[in-house]
């Protein structure tokens, strides 16, 4: 039992470290990656250096600091310290504790969701086979969806409890937005779940390993385009990022965290980044093969023109798990361009993409995709 | 037949109207992968080029339009209005002959100088004292212009001019004639008056001007 225990913990640490990292370095990939699409340089002044003398390796510690700032990765370290130390306000009118409980609903229904998405395939070590998921939920779909339901309530509250009308405002947008975009996203969701025919994560993905015609990857993007742009597109817009970023809107419009100040506007910030972690993670899940990297079997690489080089059971675990990082880091990249890229959307256009365009599209894609699996299974 | 005028109207309000969007273009996807083509297109140019820059290859190629400001510095116009500096004579004397034309002409009434008789009987007079008060000045050049003697002159390419005071902002004349040589936030020795020999001496003892614009690419 204690051995259980510990290997779930272990996991649990994998997989919090890893999303924990990789909201945090968005920071700094943000800053980055806008630079480089600009034609700019970004960050690169922040760095700090510790007096230790030469025995201690102080001189070789400090150039790494210097190189480390050069390229803007302390940054993020200067954030987290100007946010810590900020005041923390809240406002006359409003509610002090639900004022503090806000964010961290927010935080933590973003986070929680991680625990049903599988990392890579399941372990067989020391006789015991361990899964590399936190949690094997058999309706691990349908929890996440629930979970980024829940995350939203965190926005609302903090719009409501502000004691400010704007920010009331802002998380009013907030839902009407998720309830648009929710429903398309539901729908678009539909469509895997019938070809899968799971709602279960491990098992979308091991279905995900066959291929279509001995040559395509059964990946979910091939079996389901349609379902996959409405998928990333409604899952933008779940993101709060712009150009779904109605609810925040800090240069103008103004969002639901004007009265948030310090680490609690900090936790709103790394919501967002926590989220967009979490729909590249559900991206590279259900529509790009999860861990499956292409051609690769459990006892070798199987290629359509013959059988490839043979791999060790560890060897196609780490090869699983780096391909799904590689997959993720890889949208983030992707929605970080987007982000980059687009403008915002005015209002009406926002409800108009959700009501009339994404929901009727998704509801299409599922009565073609059920037809067709109707044609040929029943 | 409609007459000019109307025809003219009826081409106006055809080119104010817009072409209507087809069916494909509404759907907005194009115009999404347009863009998202163009950024990461720099995206990976600037990338590769700024990996390429640390290995020394294709130095010519900038990765960025960036100037890392203090220690670049931006190229300027030679004709650029920028900080002022009086002009010497040989012996490091001002070439200023302290007639007052740029004080009187001076719209912002920045400038202040103090005459002195000058022992050469071909020179009227020479400025003892020449004190700017760039808080005041508006760089309209007007100075400049109306010097009988070009003895002042807008050219020395300095344009980062900060203080954390008023009096920081002046200019003694010192500085006037050897720019750059005042140490940042140093206050400035207004109405300060100097001999002929003080600034014969000033000549060997400062140090040259540092360069304060980028050399051309």
């Amino acid at each position: 039992m204690w051995v259980d225990l510990a290997i779930k913990v272990g996991v649990c640490g994998l997989v919090l470290g890893g999303v924990l990292n990789f909201a945090g370095m968005q920071t700094w990939l943000e800053r980055k990656q806008s630079a480089l699409m600009q034609d700019r340089i970004g960050a690169n002044r922040a760095y700090f250096t510790i007096p230790l003398p030469w025995w201690l390796g102080g001189g070789l510690i400090n150039t790494i600091l210097r190189k480390l700032g050069g390229l803007g990765i302390l940054n993020a370290l200067a954030d987290v310290l100007k946010l810590l130390t900020k005041e923390d306000f809240i406002p006359a009118r409003g509610d002090a504790f639900l004022h503090t409980l806000a964010p961290l609903l927010s935080v933590l229904f973003a986070l929680l969701a991680f625990v049903a998405i599988p990392i890579g395939p399941p372990v067989q070590l020391w006789g015991r086979e361990i899964p590399l998921q936190v949690a094997d939920i058999n309706a691990g779909l349908l929890f996440i969806l629930a979970l980024a339901s829940i995350g939203i309530y965190g926005v609302i509250l903090a719009g409501m409890v502000s004691g400010n009308n704007l920010a009331t405002l802002g998380g009013l947008r907030a839902a009407s937005q998720m309830l648009a975009y929710e429903i398309a996203l539901g729908v678009s969701l539909i469509g895997i779940i019938i070809w899968a025919g799971s709602v279960d994560l491990a098992v979308i993905v091991q279905k995900q390993g066959a291929l279509l015609g001995g040559w395509l990857p059964a990946w979910g993007v091939f079996v389901q385009p349609v379902g996959c742009l409405i998928f990333m597109t409604a899952a933008l817009a779940e993101t709060k990022r712009v150009p779904f970023d109605l609810p925040e809107g800090e240069p103008e419009i103004i969002g639901y965290f004007t009265e948030y100040s310090g680490m609690k506007f900090g936790l709103f910030f790394l919501t967002d980044f926590v989220e967009v972690v979490l729909v590249a993670a559900l991206t590279a899940t259900l529509f790009f093969g999860g861990w499956q990297v292409p051609y690769l079997t459990p006892t070798g690489f199987q290629f359509p023109w013959g059988p490839g080089p043979a791999v060790s059971h560890l060897a196609y675990v780490g090869l699983g798990l780096l391909s799904f990082t590689i997959k993720v880091l890889f949208f983030i990249w992707f929605f970080m361009l987007i982000r980059w890229t687009l403008p915002r959307f005015r209002y009406d256009q926002l409800m108009h993409l959700g009501w009339k365009v994404l929901f009727p599209l998704a509801l299409l894609n599922l009565t073609v995709t059920a037809l067709v699996v109707v044609g040929l299974h029943g | 037949m409609a007459s000019l005028s109307e025809r003219l109207l009826h081409q106006i309000r055809d080119a104010h109207q817009r072409r209507a969007l087809t069916w494909w273009e509404r759907t907005y996807l194009p115009a999404v992968a347009q863009g998202l083509w163009l950024t990461s297109v720099h995206f990976w140019r600037n990338l590769f080029l700024h990996i390429a820059h640390r290995f020394g290859a294709f130095k010519h190629l900038p990765a960025s339009v960036t100037i890392q400001y203090p220690e670049q510095l931006r190229q300027t116009s030679p004709r650029l209005r920028t900080r002022h500096r009086l002009t010497q004579r040989e012996d490091g004397t001002p070439r200023c002959v302290g007639c007052m034309m740029c004080e009187t002409v001076c719209p912002a009434k920045c400038i202040y100088i103090v005459p002195g008789e000058h022992p050469d009987p071909n020179i009227e007079k020479v400025a003892r004292s020449f004190d700017i008060d760039l808080g005041k000045c508006v760089y309209c050049g007007y100075c400049v212009e109306v010097c009988p003697e070009d003895a002042i002159r807008m050219d020395t390419q300095r344009h980062d001019i900060a203080a954390t005071s008023r009096d920081g902002m002046w200019l003694d004349i010192v500085e006037l004639l050897h720019p750059g040589s005042r140490r940042p936030g140093e206050p400035a020795k207004r109405y300060l008056q100097l001999e002929l020999d003080d600034f014969r001496k000033m000549k060997d003892t400062l140090p040259p001007s540092p360069p304060t614009s980028g050399t051309p690419a």
